[in-house]
């Protein structure tokens, strides 16, 4: 029984500390490269999208390189006593890299959608950056800010060949799911595959079915996305229609 | 003619159309057996011009020593063409239980040979002992915990050792093993990382990121980033014997067999003492 109980528990760890990570350096990075218009634009966005493209193996190894006992990141930290690879925060930091290009790029297509005019007219009424963030903008492009959520909570629950690099099979510590599923198979021991991939299906068609209800529109924004506030009643300086007041 | 291009519908169909025949062909390609069988005389060591594929399935630490001895036997035999897969031997066995494409297989633990032979799938007049090997306890060359013996393992400046996972790597089997002698598993238990074959095992001790690591004395001396500070007690070691043996579904048996005597011949058991591999029962 501990053989399930063990992987569900750090599984379970795991994906809700990476979910809160993603969740909030997401946002951050999509409202920061919408912001930005300097000319290394192409590359810092390329640069978030990266561990989408390659294949984890590579993204686990690039880590093991960053932060292992002769790396850049790992080596001063070794001589503090500390070492990021083979525990649990690994499992973190590898799940995290490999879902944060989902969480990016699904904000950052959702606050494009948002209307900056409505923004600015909240920051005419006095409202600060946050206030705007936290009032206006989120909550015009919170379906897309869910879907993603959901997408890296999904990619985090399943992510296994850099976790595999980094975190290593440390049973009680760092065997997640996918990493115990795998395990199992290599060992021969079937059936203890099978239970794992029941209780995993079950999570995913789960997270799924969340995403196609969170992904309606509620009804407290539907004045916000189906009326928007018409053009020529906002103060627009500087683009069209300026002429109207 | 060029509007038929610019309907949409009709690439659709086209697509469709590509796509089904695409798989009626995959489809009918997996059916026919795919091997050459050997068609000429049933005596071994022939030189016939059909060219085999000899699937070849060893133990992790026989990665290096059987790449040279490959080298040798399809210089001497050149319309073979050997393709090596080497893993954990229990990953090998289960691969092997599920209809892998196999000939021969060379296992480093005698439980794996077993537990193939029981369900008959070798053929068991080719089974037989062909190397040892020893356990030993290596740190990374810049190691500074000074250990010397396994007792030292349950020390607490020892947080990380890697073992490969007992359940499919020999290695790892035989490191419990000891590790159950001494009795001291229940104290290390929690410092374990398992490592999926003994080659991996190897790399997480070169790395630096593990405090020790067990492997065989063949992959210590293979790795000048290593060094070895214990050996297994002496009854571990005595059992850490290899078999090997023909697969029963495989395709080319008397290539397989003949491949198998080359093993035992004197050229390559020069290569297997290079390596450091002693010879079954010597």
């Amino acid at each position: 029984m501990n053989e399930y109980l063990a992987p569900l528990w750090i599984s379970f760890k795991t994906v809700l500390v990476t979910t809160a990570i993603t969740f909030v350096l997401g946002i951050a990075a999509a409202r920061w490269i919408s912001r930005y218009s300097g000319k290394l634009k192409p590359v810092i966005d390329g640069a978030f999208i990266l561990p989408l493209v390659l294949p984890p193996t590579v993204v686990g190894f690039g880590l093991l390189l960053l932060l292992g006992k002769h790396g850049w990141i790992g080596h001063p930290l070794s001589l503090i006593g500390t070492t990021i690879v083979f525990s649990w925060p690994a499992t973190v930091i590898s799940a995290a890299v490999m879902a944060f290009p989902l969480m990016y790029m699904t904000a950052r297509g959702a606050f494009e959608q948002v209307d900056t005019n409505i923004e600015d007219a909240a920051r005419t009424l006095g409202a600060s950056e946050w206030r705007v963030l936290y009032s206006v903008t989120l909550p015009m492009a919170w379906p897309g800010v869910v879907a993603g959520t959901i997408l890296c909570f999904a990619r985090s629950m399943g992510e296994f060949g850099a976790t595999l690099m980094l975190a290593g099979n440390i049973p009680g510590k760092t065997t997640t799911i996918p990493v115990a599923i795998y395990f199992a198979i290599v060992d021969g021991n079937m059936k203890e595959a099978v239970y794992l991939m029941i209780i995993v299906l079950c999570i995913a068609l789960a997270s799924l079915a969340a995403l196609a209800y969170l992904k309606k529109p509620k009804p407290r924004f539907r004045a916000l996305t189906v009326n928007p506030v018409p053009n020529n009643m906002l103060y627009t300086s500087g683009k069209k229609d300026s002429h109207i007041n | 003619m060029l509007n038929w291009f610019l309907r949409k519908n009709n690439w659709r169909t086209l697509l469709s159309t590509g796509v089904i025949a695409l798989a009626l062909i995959t489809a009918s390609c997996s059916n026919t057996t795919t091997s050459t069988t050997v068609t000429t005389s049933p005596k071994t060591t022939t030189t016939t011009a059909q060219p085999v594929t000899l699937n070849v399935l060893a133990a992790s630490s026989l990665s290096n020593v059987l790449k040279a001895i490959n080298t040798a036997y399809t210089q001497a035999n050149p319309n073979v063409t050997i393709s090596l897969s080497t893993g954990a031997s229990g990953t090998l066995q289960t691969q092997i239980e599920n209809g892998a494409p196999s000939d021969v297989f060379l296992s480093a633990a005698i439980a794996n040979m077993d537990n193939l032979q029981k369900d008959n799938l070798i053929i068991n007049s080719t089974r037989k002992n062909i190397v040892d090997n020893t356990l030993v306890m290596v740190v990374p060359n810049d190691s500074t915990l000074g250990l010397t013996s396994f007792n030292d393992l349950t020390l607490s400046k020892v947080t990380k050792i890697a073992i490969g996972d007992p359940k499919s790597v020999p290695a790892g089997t035989y490191a419990q093993k000891a590790f159950d002698e001494l009795g001291i598993t229940a104290q290390i238990q929690s410092k374990f990382i398992l490592g999926a074959n003994v080659t991996q095992v190897l790399t997480y001790v070169t790395g630096g990121n593990v405090d020790v690591g067990f492997v065989y004395s063949t992959d210590a001396l293979s790795s000048n980033q290593v060094k070895v500070v214990a050996n297994a007690p002496a009854d571990i070691n005595a059992q850490i014997v290899y078999p090997e043996a023909v697969i029963q579904g495989s395709q080319d048996p008397d290539v397989a067999r003949a491949y198998l005597n080359f093993l035992s011949s004197d050229q390559a058991k020069a290569l297997f003492l290079q390596y450091g591999f002693t010879m079954a029962g010597s």
